[in-house]
């Protein structure tokens, strides 16, 4: 007997599992699936995107706004310059065009390496209620940007910050065909408290993580 | 060596002492704070319960269309019996796909199942990533303290020393430049690395995905640079849908060290797309029983919601006392002295579920709500009902259970035993050396009788 159904039969068994309940069990799935349940929600008070703010800038990111798209690349400029963060970047491909050569910046949009320092990209959509950015992988916009760079700067529009998790997870069946590989929720720079319980920030993977986020877009 | 003298030997290490002060207040007073963010923590606590439950109650069914989804995304469900099978399926899979070097971000699966070993033994090379579980890989293979912690029982010093001597550099003095030459040692590792090995906070029914929640980034890098991914998990972590998972994760981070989310939550679903730039090629689930199918349905199956937080050995008194190392095994605290017999035999762990005070400080915190006082409770039944009690414990009871049923003969003995106490504590309040049980009093004093038992006070009074 294979271990899938060694394992299998003695939770059946365990379970009293039989045709005739074995069927109404199944039905009863597919209708939780068809209207899950939903969990308490905490509340968001106030404004979402002042939430967003501070929930992010409370896991050690830091937040600044821009009103335009033309105001980006200015902006990451002045963040890497006040940081003494070199002016070379990769980003995902949406951002190619922003204009980086005129802020002084030389942005390529490319496959990231592992010596690449800062890396550039978007977002899905943003969580409010944990300061989260959620981010999909796919071919043009790969996991690994957001990952191996010392620095990760992400451009969110203030539009696409939701509430909370379950908004996000609507978003995404109402918008994706399929879940994506890989789903990312990202709050904060990396950091590890493996030593001594003392918090340190760049594990392994950014060391700084910066939002700006566009607002009216 | 058990329970009570591993305990002893911990509790006069002074360095764990240290530790194991500093880590009951950041973790219990951070906890403290992220839960009160929840406008309703108790009915997200239920919430939690009722779904965690949903699953166990027709695991088979649920396990079967978890199946059904990451096939479907191009994932391969394999299944293991023990940790030899473990083994086995994932040595199979690393030859299978010419794997030389896996980098593995914490699976307590793949600890239960002895795998890095394993991997040895067939010419792999396993490196741990999270930086705890590294630091105790590169000092021959420590076992970890707390689940979530894993070194809690080291002093700078010594990491500072272990770095020095292993990665034959300056030694550091700071935390802050010791992690980064951790950061700096691994990451090679990370981008040559043909395979990954991943734990699973959970599985998700409804897609297929596995849901993994880490802080350091490393969780992400496995399953994200090699062209392999290994997930090994539990065949109990399967939950329905998303929105379980959004329940779950308002639980797990702030339980487990007080964040309102870890840094990284990261939900995997099949394999890299045609186009993708990266992702693994090849994703493998390894769901594991271990003792767990036979747990389902019955008086323990409770303890299959846990979601492997530590809030209930954070906020053990016992666990704070001597640490994760006395418990012996791969799972310490309440919920290790309830894994523990189960998992390996109440034979083989027989101090364990007596490693509680009851005082149920874990009940009151557990996320999912599992009454581990009451499965402690039950399983020390199970001990007396199996015989597995020490004799001279056994005869004990049996003579009191008989005096008790005899209430002038108990009224008399326990009259002279007051009495015996009394001249024994020679005047003091308190017995330095007690003289039946001399054992109880090394480690405390016993508090001194008055002289009259309750029976005579009563008496005299009315
Ligand atoms: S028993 Fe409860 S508190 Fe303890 S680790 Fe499991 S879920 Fe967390």
């Amino acid at each position: 007997m294979s271990s899938r159904e060694d394992i299998l039969g003695r939770i059946r068994a365990r379970l009293g599992r039989n045709p005739d309940n074995a069927a109404s069990a199944r039905a009863a799935i597919d209708s939780y699936l068809g209207a899950p349940d939903q969990g308490p929600q905490p509340r968001i008070a106030g404004d979402r995107v002042a939430h967003f703010r501070e929930k992010s800038e409370a896991q050690s990111s830091t937040v600044e706004e821009v009103l335009t798209p033309a105001a980006l690349a200015p902006a990451v400029a002045r963040y890497l310059a006040r940081h003494e963060l070199p002016r070379q970047a990769v980003c995902w491909p949406e951002f190619s065009g922003l204009g980086w050569r005129e802020a002084g910046l030389d942005v390529e949009s490319r496959g990231v390496l592992g010596t690449d320092l800062v890396g550039i990209t978007g977002c899905f959509c943003a969580v409010a209620e944990t300061g989260s950015l959620m981010l999909c992988s796919g071919p043009e916009t790969p996991a690994a940007l957001s990952l191996l760079p010392e620095t990760h700067i992400a451009i969110v529009p203030a539009a696409r910050i939701v509430s909370r998790m379950e908004e996000a997870w609507r978003l995404a069946r109402a918008e994706l065909p399929e879940l994506p590989r890989a789903l990312n929720f990202i709050s904060g720079p990396s950091r590890t408290g493996d030593i001594e319980q003392t918090i340190v920030l760049g594990a392994h993977g950014p060391y700084r993580v910066h939002i700006i986020i566009l607002r009216g877009h | 060596m058990h329970f009570k003298a591993r305990a002893g030997q911990k509790l006069a290490d002074v360095v764990l002492q240290e530790n194991l002060r500093k880590a009951k207040s950041k973790f219990v007073d951070m906890r403290a704070r992220a839960i009160a963010e929840l406008d309703d923590f108790e009915a997200t606590r239920e919430a939690a319960k009722v779904l965690r439950d949903r699953t166990l109650d027709d695991l088979d069914l649920w396990l079967e269309r978890f199946e059904l989804e990451a096939t479907r995304r191009g994932a391969t469900v394999l299944w293991a019996k023990d940790g030899a099978e473990v083994c086995q399926r994932v040595v199979d899979i690393a030859r299978r796909h010419g794997v030389k070097k896996v980098t593995k971000s914490k699976s307590m699966l793949s600890e239960e199942a002895g795998l890095n070993q394993a991997l040895e033994d067939a010419g792999i090379q396993p490196v741990e990533t999270d930086l705890g579980e590294y630091i105790l890989q590169i000092n021959d293979n420590e076992p970890p303290s707390h689940i979530i912690a894993p070194v809690f029982h080291k002093r700078k010093e010594e990491v500072s020393a272990l770095f020095a001597r292993v990665h034959k550099l300056a030694a550091k003095t700071d935390i802050e430049a010791m992690t980064r030459e951790a950061r700096e040692v691994l990451r090679p590792h990370f981008l040559s690395a043909d395979m990954g090995i991943s734990g699973g906070n959970f599985l998700v029914a409804e897609t297929g995905s596995v849901a993994l929640v880490t802080n350091e980034g490393n969780g992400r890098m496995v399953t994200t640079l090699p062209r392999v991914h290994v997930v090994v998990t539990g065949i109990e972590k399967v939950i329905p849908t998303l929105e379980d998972l959004a329940t779950l994760m308002r639980l797990l981070p702030r339980s487990a060290t007080g964040q309102s989310i870890s840094n990284y939550f990261s939900l995997l679903t099949g394999v890299k797309h045609a186009e993708d730039q990266d992702g693994p090629a090849h994703m493998y689930f390894v769901l594991v029983d271990s003792g767990r199918a036979d747990l389902v349905g019955g008086e323990f199956a409770e303890m299959l919601r846990c979601i492997r937080c530590g809030a209930c050995m954070n906020h053990c008194p016992v666990y704070q006392a001597v640490g994760g190392h006395a418990y012996g095994w791969v799972y310490p605290g309440p919920m290790g002295s309830i894994l523990t017999p189960l998992f390996a035999g109440i034979e083989n762990a027989v101090d364990l579920p007596q490693a509680a005070t009851l005082c149920n400080q874990c009940g009151v915190v557990c996320p999912v709500k599992i009454p581990l006082p009451d499965l402690l409770r039950r399983l020390r039944e199970k001990q007396v009902e199996q015989r597995l009690r020490p004799t001279a414990e056994r005869l004990a009871l049996t003579a009191w259970a008989w005096l008790a049923r005899h209430p002038a003969l108990y009224a008399l003995a326990t009259r002279i035993g007051v009495r015996y106490l009394k001249w024994l504590a020679g005047g003091e309040d308190r017995i330095r050396v007690l003289g039946l049980a001399p054992e109880w009093t090394l480690g405390r004093d016993f508090p001194a009788p008055e002289g009259k038992t309750f029976r005579e006070l009563y008496a005299q009074k009315h």
